[in-house]
């Protein structure tokens, strides 16, 4: 059985969340997303032994966690099983989810794990129907889900997206199934046109769906600058903008400091770095390192230069270090007299905000400023958000298919091969609906055209 | 008054497309098989287009010839002229049609079943089926003849209650002024078969020394011709007539619309549903208002006759009316019509009463075939007359019943369309309607259903083992050029680049030139010297075998997923609404249509995955507590 995968802790912020993983390749595909501390890859470990390590996507550390191997039969479900448990954030957890479903398994069905089990007699027969419960609650609550996304603005795009589709297959049907018609002949260079404008719609959706983690979630920001240019002042005065602090969470490292504050509509997750300067205390260059590594992984850098001071070395290499990432520039002590190089600045940074942690002031430009960054071009009315894993997965996976489709024709396919792909595609967006995507085209092509003897 | 008449193991009600199929697999599976028909001199007639296969309804045809059917070599002995459709768009995709001679076909299919052992053919109408405690025990004719039969199938065409509608004038009839059958559908309807009613419709034929050829479009035949029949040798083939091309134009568009309130259609006489792929001229021009023109075919309807076929004009207007259209048609400004249009009403059943073998479900013996099953097409009908026909004598000699799945063949998409989903309209079947169509092309139909046909009985030794070579020779030269290397030469690049395809700079295998798209199998012999002579059939299955490798993985992969949902399967007789955990929309579909197994049963609309996942819980606690017993 093809391997399936799922977040089985409660989708809620918590401590740790665990994502399991069943199949018979369940432990090859944890061996491609983690790499252990130790040198065994989890393909190599035994049953009911863990190991710590890091999700890795590519070069990419995603999070460290712990990985428990089930051997097949000793699981929960009978097959192999990988357990990862990794930090309890829901974007990690998702991303990580979403990695696994990348290396080939496939998003749990409702209840799947438990029919497995059954199915390999891990459970008595009295539970079987305990099984059907489970299957048929979970069954349901997708099922009132996908009924209340139907109304939603994703479905909407998801919709828009699969019509396109539907409407170049009715073109390929209608050629390929009545030639004899006068039906105006598919070009390779005019489907590829078309094709462009679907990946362009599936790329919009997909972004979305970082959009929508945003707003949930909130950016993963940090605070940059050298000692004393008032970053932990900037920190706190957010703070004290705040409405309220969603979370808390004491810093792993005595030198960062993690917060997450609501301004306006955006949440951000503030770290709160080291200085940026050279020194011999170890434990001081221990956080200035922690403080690079902070900025390779934020989303926003709020890089924050002294009105009072002239830049100076440290100021130039981190300007060059973030001159091209989402970047404010916040000149702070605006109060005071002007002796930095505002012009380098503005130069090297599109926003620049003043204000003066000091008195306040300035906090709602860069509240402005985080909403033309973060928000401008999605608050029409229809951008849609997916908050949905089977969403996202129907929609990758169809996206999938989409691009190999160009790809093909690119290639000089015929466009026999080149349907088939786009089929997959439909039927993938269609699973949302439950709808079958062979009438849906049929229908398409007797509704736009005049076939028939 | 009814008086016995002696008995066979099968009588088929109807000898039309269908049922001449049904009846043929059944006598020559050693059943007593008894034809009945109104008219002996409408057997296998086209009362429609006199045309064979066609794009999917081509893929139907060599089907039907790989399983051991008849249509194939009769559309190989009739044809007057043939075409491969679809050349360029794909190998999936490319469909066979031939014009055929509408009387030389009926008389090859009459002398066929005349010719057939333990075959019967009767002009009767059959006009009662004999059930007892829920199976066929025997049918009775008008005239009162009783004949005790195992099993009946239905083939009754557009006969059933037929009623024909020329503008405001109608009458009961059947195709082509034939009979109509008028009392069969009571006695079904008394036995419990649900029954609705269709329609359909054909165009007028007119006099060829009417028509100006000389203003239309000539579209002529295939200059290589490929027979339907696997077994038919194309060296003996030729084309015989032209087909020409005209269109209508405003003035036509003009005279319908005025005479629209004429129309049965448009005036809710006709009630009866009519297929979407096969509109009246008059839905035409009313649907797609904005089109100035619509293209119509001029067709011989054989060499004896000089009875032309207007494909594309199927109307039920008033034959004046009819006449003043056509006239405004360049090329028929003078234009004679011997046979007038006509709309026919028709009763058929929704074949969701039917399992995947056509045999009902609540009426053990009583099959059902064709336009009664609420196709359309005379290649549809075939195909089910064929499994129709296979299913009852299989099943009277007790053996395993032929199941062919949506994997296996377009016979099987359609039969499985037909009694999962149902059908709204005339079902037409189209390559669309195959997920697995770059698998189940019309150039491998003998690979994937000759076994069939060999196990069952209907294909001989003789050509199974002709076949089993042909795999054997396909499969030996591909694997030899998978290993086949080719060095880059001087030669080689320049051809490659006249092909507009990129150089070789390093050795390759000669599969992977084969697999560019600008290359193929034949042009490159010149640089594979050591090539045995294969014939065409085989040339072409390892160009494509080769081309296609990736997508036909990709589709067998699927294909696998869904045998292993087809194989569980559910017991006839559940109440799927005692079942804990199934949602009350999924038990009541699952109670009306009694899905023979899991992957049917997921198929049918208002089925979720959970509500499958369900039913395989159910079935595998069942079976253990069986296990337990």
């Amino acid at each position: 059985m093809s391997a399936i995968a799922a977040i089985a802790t409660p989708d809620a912020p918590g401590g740790i969340s665990v994502i399991r993983i069943s199949g018979e390749d369940a432990l090859k595909i944890a061996s491609l997303i983690f790499k252990g501390a130790g040198d065994k890859s989890p393909e190599e470990m035994e049953g009911y032994t863990c190991a710590y390590g890091y999700v890795t996507d590519g070069d990419e550390r995603i999070d460290d966690a712990v990985l428990t191997v089930f051997r097949a039969p000793k699981s929960y479900t009978g097959e192999n099983c990988a357990e990862i448990s990794c930090h309890g954030g829901r974007y990690i957890t998702k991303k990580i989810l979403r990695l696994i479903l990348k290396k080939g398994a496939v998003l749990a069905g409702p209840g799947e794990f438990t029919k497995r089990a059954f199915l390999n007699g891990k459970m008595s027969l009295t539970q079987a129907e305990a099984v059907m419960d489970v299957i048929s609650s979970s069954g349901e609550r997708e099922l009132r889900y996908a009924n209340a996304v139907r109304e939603g603005a994703v479905f909407r795009r998801i919709n828009a997206i699969k019509e396109k589709i539907i409407k170049i297959l009715g073109d390929l049907a209608a050629w390929a199934d009545f030639p004899e018609e006068d039906i105006p002949e598919v070009s390779p260079e005019a489907l590829g046109k078309e094709l462009d404008e679907v990946l362009t719609l599936f790329r919009k959706t997909a972004e979305t769906y970082d959009y929508g983690r945003i707003l949930r979630e909130g950016i993963n920001t940090v605070i940059a600058g050298k000692p004393n240019v008032g970053k932990s002042t900037l920190m706190n005065c957010l703070s004290g903008f705040q409405r309220s602090i969603v979370t808390d969470i004491a810093g792993t490292t005595r030198d960062v400091v993690e917060e997450s504050v609501k301004l306006g509509d955006i949440t951000l997750r503030l770290s709160d770095t080291a200085g940026i300067r050279e020194t011999e205390d170890v434990i001081e260059s221990i956080g200035v390192d922690i403080a690079y590594k902070k900025i390779d992984e934020a989303e926003l850098i709020l890089a924050v230069f002294d009105n009072t001071v002239p830049l100076e070395k440290k100021d130039y290499e981190l300007i060059d270090y973030i001159r091209d990432r989402k970047t404010i520039a916040v000149i702070n002590k605006s109060d005071g007299k002007t002796l930095v190089n505002k012009e380098y600045i503005k130069e090297n940074f599109k926003h620049v905000v003043e204000i003066s942690a000091l008195n306040d002031s300035g906090i709602n430009e860069l509240k402005d400023c985080l909403e033309d960054m973060f928000l401008k071009e999605e608050t029409e009315a229809d951008a849609g958000i997916i908050a949905n894993e089977r969403q996202m997965e129907c929609l990758e996976s169809a996206m999938q298919n989409a691009k190999e489709a160009k790809y093909a024709l690119e290639n000089g396919e015929l466009l026999d091969a080149i349907t088939v792909l786009l089929d997959s595609a439909a039927s993938k967006l269609m699973e949302l609906t439950g709808e079958s995507a062979s009438e849906t085209v049929i229908n398409n092509v007797f509704s736009r055209f005049c076939v028939g003897k | 008054m009814s008086y016995s008449m002696g008995e066979f193991d099968i009588a088929i009600v109807g000898a039309g497309h269908a049922g001449v199929e049904a009846a043929l697999a059944a006598a020559r599976l050693g059943c007593s098989t008894a034809l009945f028909t109104i008219s002996l001199d409408q057997i296998a007639n086209m009362p429609c287009n006199p045309s064979i296969g066609g794009t999917a309804k081509g893929h139907l045809v060599r089907e039907i010839d790989a399983l051991g059917g008849e249509m194939g070599r009769a559309a190989d002995k009739c044809f007057i002229q043939s075409r491969m459709l679809n050349k360029g768009k794909g190998p999936a995709v490319h469909s066979l049609r031939v014009q055929a001679d509408r009387m030389r076909y009926h008389e090859y299919m009459k002398k066929v079943c005349e010719k057939t052992d333990n075959l019967f053919v009767k002009q009767g109408e059959v006009a009662e089926i004999v059930c007892e405690d829920g199976a066929v025990k025997a049918i009775r004719t008008n005239l009162g003849a009783e004949y005790k039969v195992k099993a009946v199938i239905i083939a009754t065409g557009t006969y059933l209650k037929g009623k024909i509608h020329v503008g405001e004038e109608s009458y009961e009839s059947g195709p082509d002024a034939a009979l109509p059958s008028v009392y069969l559908s009571e006695s079904l309807v008394k036995n419990g078969v649900e029954l609705r009613r269709f329609k359909t419709g054909t165009p007028c034929r007119v006099h060829k020394r009417s028509i100006d050829f000389s203003v239309m479009e000539k579209q002529d035949g295939d200059e290589e011709i490929v027979p339907f029949s696997f077994e038919s040798d194309s060296d003996d083939m030729k084309n015989i007539v032209s087909c020409y091309v005209t269109y209508t134009n405003s003035e036509t568009h003009k005279v319908i619309m005025d005479n629209l309130h004429r129309s049965p259609l448009y005036s809710g006489r006709i009630k009866g549903v009519g297929p979407r792929y096969c509109p009246s001229i008059e839905d035409k021009i009313v649907r797609f208002a904005d089109k100035e023109r619509h293209q119509l075919f001029v067709e011989p309807m054989g060499l004896e006759t000089d009875e032309y076929y207007l494909q594309g004009m199927s109307s039920s207007l008033p034959e004046d009316v009819q006449l003043a259209f056509l006239r405004t048609i360049r090329g028929l400004e003078n234009v004679e019509i011997m046979r007038p249009a006509y709309a026919i009403e028709y009763d058929c059943c929704e074949p969701t009463q039917m399992k995947s073998t056509l045999e009902f479900k609540n009426i053990k013996g009583l099959y059902g075939a064709g336009q009664f099953n609420g196709s359309s097409g005379y290649e549809e009908a075939a195909a089910q007359g064929l499994v129709a026909g296979i299913n009852a004598a299989l099943s009277i000699q007790g053996k395993e019943p032929l199941i062919l799945d949506r994997a296996s063949s377009y016979i099987g998409t359609l039969i499985d369309d037909l009694v999962t989903k149902g059908c709204a309209d005339p079902y037409r079947m189209m390559t669309s309607r195959s997920e697995y169509r770059l698998i189940l092309r019309q150039d491998n139909a003998d690979q994937r259903l000759t076994p069939v046909g060999y196990k069952i009985g209907l294909i001989s030794k003789e050509k199974h083992d002709k076949l089993l070579k042909k795999i054997e020779n396909i499969e030996k030269e591909i694997k030899r050029v998978k290993k086949l290397n080719i060095a880059p030469s001087k030669e080689l690049n320049e051809f490659l680049a006249e092909k507009g395809t990129s150089p070789l700079v390093t050795g390759c295998k000669l599969a992977d030139l084969i697999k560019r798209p600008q290359l193929g199998y034949d042009m490159l012999s010149e640089f594979d010297k050591e090539r045995e002579t294969l014939d065409f059939a085989e040339r072409e299955q390892v160009e494509l075998q080769i081309k296609y490798e990736g997508y036909i993985e990709k589709q067998q992969e699927q294909i696998e997923i869904m045998r292993k949902m087809e194989s569980k399967k559910l017991p006839e007789n559940t109440d799927y609404s005692e079942i804990r955990g199934l949602r009350l929309e999924a038990a009541e579909k699952l109670n009306k249509h009694h899905p023979e197994n899991i992957g049917q049963a997921s198929r049918i609309s208002g089925v979720s995955p959970a509500d499958a996942s369900v039913l395989a819980i159910w079935l595998e606690q069942k079976g253990k507590m069986n296990e337990q017993l």
